[in-house]
């Protein structure tokens, strides 16, 4: 594998998430922030990856990452998106979700906006209140959206002091993760394997669609929307099972792929080359699948770290009827044809990975070893 | 235990009045827990009114320390790769490896220490050395250790006369005394092009620096040819001190004394020097670089009181460091335990020599052995910090007494506040087959969860745990709101089960039952009847929900064409009567439960009508022939 820097920060980072580029920018990603749980003070940080020259006191190396600056966050902090360039929005184990500002001029963050009661068992005006960790956030601005383990969907406006829409008692279960399908539509995972679909268009508050597997009902904890066909969807359960879902047709998923032997934390479709996914799992590993078609014929020997797979398809009836001009490879159920190339990313086992991201050659990922790792080339 | 080596440091509580009352106290993993009690110290026992509070003592541990957290995290992993290699290596090449690793820790230990104050910085002699080596060995450590080096000899470079400036001499003072006799030799050149007038002696210094002979690694002279050399050179140098070639030059002439080994001339430089232990280095370097390792000592215990001349008492790391130059190891791992705050260094330090067999082990009443013992006081440490209990895991693991037994106390005890937490620690028993805490822990969460009233959660925690009892709690509950409200709570769950269904009997009812609901909203009477039917007749229906049941066959029976078969309302008779004919007599009783008993009599007075009704309905119609 390609240079990938590790450092250890003293912390436990539980999100890594990388600065969005400003839009037409030739750049590659510079700036990430990561977000810290499990201790007696977390800390949300961001960090920059420009080179110094020169080495710092740790005596790092070149390209090493460098802390920016922090800021102290109470809870744990369980998911953590960027709302525009400057603009951080984090979810936290107290079930408040909070809008951090980034200034650049003098590197300091501050609290821009927090809505404190956001998730909750029982409401602020009972006598027995407890606050629900909320465990899901994801922006669309000038749009907030959040879920937490009180099985509630908070819908926020940037600026706005109350929440604009909330959908209480969405789900019995846990509310794992959250994404934006289309504008106004949104899906959730919970912790009975379940995909719901919601639009916040119809007033009522039943989603518009289930989906689930028939199967066992693993808790899914993370998904991800295909970036350029919206109805494809990937989601990583606590089997660490992978699942390409199709949300037009049939209620179960396209293919299930074996993948992790531990709970799949995070998984990502590379936002401009979307046949490449990317997961971390509690067992310790990151992989980054590539199911690009145009790869020519490689032996069996991969490089250190890479081995290939095969995979299952569980494929479903009336893939005939549909018609479709761009073929998904994620879709595609012929097994002998399209092989899924698999790469662990990282050099030896560790801790749990918690998080990743990419954008563009980059990869930034954050393990339980309190270690973040690297790298900007990603494919070289 | 033997006689204690020093007098305990007293701390006082604010708050806490030792004087008056007696204290109480309670020791836990990290801390401690005191308080007072209500008994005075003097004679009579009255009870006074003591401080309310409970104090949470902890020392000021550097566990938490950011610097040290890495350290932590580094010698995890290369800890488990050891334990790992070991599982696969034997013999031999054991030794090796662990020489691979006791410098992989020790790359890791500088680099990570590097701002610490040199104080905390421990280095070990090991024994594995050949002879020879040791001295080379020694002066790598000194010159790692003492980096100011570096800054001041860029200081002096950058400047634009390098040789007048104040520190110049400083500078080349050190590095002779760090034995970097190259890199004084440049500095010397620099003094030459400088002043001409002593150029001609600093070529002398240049050439003793140049010739002066030492052992390299790469080296194949055997140490009595090096040894020979070596009091050739020596003498070589005495001559010139002898004619007083470097009179003119006081730095020089010290130069040279110090190249003699002198003492005197080395303990004027104690400024430079900073330690004993550096002092020694340099001893051994100019008097005797062919040092042995068994010789060593003798050399530690002399330069050690020489540099402190009696001024100050030796304190407790630098009593590690005697010892460690003694290779007494046992000394060495009892002296750190005192000294040090934390279990670290000896719990990893006593791990390796444990795996190169250099380490007689005793068994203690406490574990099997002493690697063990402090393994598991380090592990126990590590679990007392919040964030730190997962490295704490690995190390129990590889504590085959009472590792396993140790594990399992702690991770039940760990606060959790997120669902994610808790699937962490769940997944580390799972993967140790720890069924008991796996059980205990997903009871703990789905109780929450039920009083929060989150029943999806607490049924995805019972199916985790596979506690059929705990499900059928859930099933329960969601039932009692059915009976409540007259309709189903959350019905993206009970509409979902799948084959989690199968966990309890009650949860199964509870699928079963909706799966009616829903057979009768879809029209389909037939399929509903029998359902209904079966699930009295097959018995996972609770008696007290029976009633329910039959009320809920009611309407299928008032239906304008015949669902129920003559065998279906036989059978459905024989429920009623066996639900009735158990009902106990009451005897007095109030308004209301006359009223309930009532509508009791009067719910069965007309399922019996409808029952015989249908009865009669159905006898006729299979009675008849068909088409008619």
């Amino acid at each position: 594998m390609e240079e990938i820097y590790a450092k250890f920060v003293s912390q436990k980072i539980s999100k890594t998430r990388w600065r969005p580029l400003p839009p037409g920018s030739l750049q590659t990603a510079e700036t990430f922030a990561t977000g810290s749980w499990d201790n007696e003070e977390n800390y949300v940080s961001l960090w920059s990856i420009g080179d110094f020259g020169n080495l710092d006191s740790d005596g790092g190396f070149e390209g090493d990452h460098q802390l920016l600056c922090d800021i102290r966050h109470h809870g744990d902090v369980m998911d953590l998106q960027f709302f525009d360039q400057e603009r951080i929005v984090t979810a936290s184990s107290t079930g408040c979700v909070t809008v951090f500002l980034h200034h650049p001029n003098n590197q300091t963050l501050s609290v821009n906006q927090q809505w404190t009661t956001a998730h909750y068992h029982a409401g602020p005006g009972s006598p027995s209140y407890s606050s629900a960790p909320c465990t899901g956030v994801v922006c669309n601005n000038p749009e907030i959206v959040t879920v937490g383990e009180d099985g509630r969907i908070n819908l926020f406006r940037a600026d706005h002091k109350e929440a604009v829409r909330t959908i209480d008692n969405a789900d019995s279960s846990t509310l794992h993760a959250v994404t934006f399908l289309r504008t106004p539509e949104i899906l959730t995972v919970n912790s009975i394997g379940q995909l719901k679909i919601w639009d916040f268009r119809q007033q009522g508050n039943e989603p518009s669609q289930i989906l689930s597997l028939t199967g066992d009902r693993v808790p899914l904890h993370c998904v991800d929307r295909h970036p350029n066909q919206q109805h494809v969807v990937a989601t990583g359960g606590q089997d660490g099972m992978l699942s390409i879902w199709d949300v037009r047709q049939g209620t179960m998923p396209v293919s299930l792929l074996k993948a992790h032997e531990a709970e799949m934390w995070e998984v990502h479709f590379h936002p401009s080359n979307p046949d490449h996914l990317f997961t971390c799992s509690e067992d310790g590993s990151l992989w980054h699948w590539d199911a690009s078609t145009d790869v020519p014929e490689k032996s069996s020997l991969f490089h250190q770290g890479g081995r290939s797979s095969t995979f299952l398809s569980h494929s479903i009836s009336n893939q005939a009827n549909v018609h479709q001009s761009v073929i998904s490879s994620w879709l595609s159920t012929d097994p002998a044809k399209d092989r899924i190339e698999i790469t662990s990313l990282l050099p030896s086992r560790s801790l749990s990975v918690n998080s990743l991201d990419i954008l563009g050659p980059c990869l930034v990922c954050g393990t339980d070893a309190e270690a973040i790792y690297v790298t900007r080339h990603l494919f070289s | 235990m033997e006689e204690l080596d020093g007098e305990p440091a007293v701390t006082v509580i604010p708050g806490v009045n030792s004087k008056k009352n007696q204290m109480c106290f309670d020791w836990g993993p990290g801390e401690m827990l005191v308080c007072e009690t209500s008994f005075s110290k003097k004679e009579k026992s009255e009870m006074v009114p003591s401080c309310p509070f409970i104090y949470i003592i902890r020392k000021d541990v550097d566990v938490y320390s950011q610097i040290l957290r890495k350290l932590f995290n580094e010698s995890h992993g290369i800890f488990l790769g050891l334990q790992r290699i070991d599982e696969e290596l034997t013999g031999k090449s054991r030794k090796s490896h662990g020489r691979q690793f006791s410098s992989q820790v020790r790359g890791v230990t500088f680099v990570v220490l590097a701002s610490l104050c040199p104080h905390q910085f421990i280095e070990v002699g090991w024994s594995l050395l050949p002879a020879g080596h040791l001295l080379l060995h020694l002066l790598d450590w000194v010159r790692l250790h003492v980096c100011e080096v570096d800054s001041l000899s860029a200081d002096v470079l950058g400047s634009e006369n390098p040789s007048n400036h104040d520190s110049f001499w400083n500078l080349v003072t050190i590095l002779v005394l760090q034995g970097r006799l190259d890199e004084a030799r440049q500095m010397l050149s620099k003094e030459a092009d400088a002043s001409p007038a002593s150029a001609g002696i600093c070529r002398i210094m240049g050439d003793l620096m140049r010739t002066m002979p030492i052992l390299s690694p790469g080296n194949t002279q055997t140490l009595t040819e090096l040894e020979l050399k070596w009091q050739h050179w020596h003498e070589e140098c005495e001559r010139y001190l002898q004619d007083s070639t470097f009179a003119t030059n006081p730095h020089l002439e010290s130069l040279l004394k110090i190249m003699l080994g002198d003492e005197a001339a080395l303990l004027e430089q104690k400024e430079l020097l900073s330690n004993w232990y550096h002092f020694l280095v340099t001893r051994l370097l100019y008097s005797n670089p062919t040092v042995k390792p068994i010789d060593l000592h003798y050399y530690a215990q002399s330069s050690l009181d020489l540099f402190l001349g009696g001024e100050s008492s030796p304190e407790p790391l630098d009593n590690i460091l005697l010892a460690a130059f003694e290779f007494d190891i046992h000394q060495v791992i009892k002296e750190c335990s005192i000294a040090l705050s934390n279990w670290w260094f000896v719990a990893h330090l006593t791990d390796l020599l444990d795996h190169c067999k250099l380490l007689q082990s005793h068994n203690l009443y406490f574990g099997s052995n002493m690697r063990e013992f402090l393994l598991l006081e380090y592990a126990s440490g590590l679990f007392a910090h919040p964030s730190l209990w997962q490295l704490g895991v690995d190390y129990f693991d590889y504590c085959p007494k009472l590792g396993r037994v140790s594990l399992e106390l702690h991770i039940e005890r760990i606060p959790l506040n997120t669902e994610q937490k808790a699937l962490k620690v769940l997944r580390i028993c799972e993967q140790r087959q720890m069924t008991e805490q796996v059980r205990s822990i997903c009871k703990i969460l789905a109780m929450k969860a039920v009083r929060n009233n989150r029943l999806g959660s607490a049924l995805s925690w019972s199916i985790r745990a596979k506690d059929a009892a705990f499900a059928t709690l859930v099933s329960d509950r969601f039932l009692r709101d059915y009976c409540e409200r007259g309709c189903f709570s959350d019905l993206d769950l009970i509409d979902n089960l799948g084959p989690a269904m199968m966990l309890s009997d009650r949860l199964t009812f509870l699928g079963k039952y909706r799966e009616f609901h829903r057979m009768y909203g879809e029209k389909r009477f037939a399929d509903a009847a029998s359902l209904l039917l079966s699930l009295m007749t097959s018995g996972i229906a609770p008696r007290s929900f029976w009633m329910t049941l039959l009320t809920d066959a009611l309407p299928l029976l008032e239906q304008k064409q015949v669902i129920f078969s003559a065998e279906q309302t036989y059978e459905l008779m024989q429920c009623l009567e066996d639900l009735t004919s158990r009902r106990p007599v009451r005897g007095e009783s109030d308004i209301q439960q006359l009223q309930d008993e009532d509508i009791e009599t009067t719910k069965v007075e007309m399922l019996r009508l409808a029952l015989a009704r249908n009865l009669a309905r159905a006898i006729i119609r299979e009675g008849s022939l068909e088409g008619s």
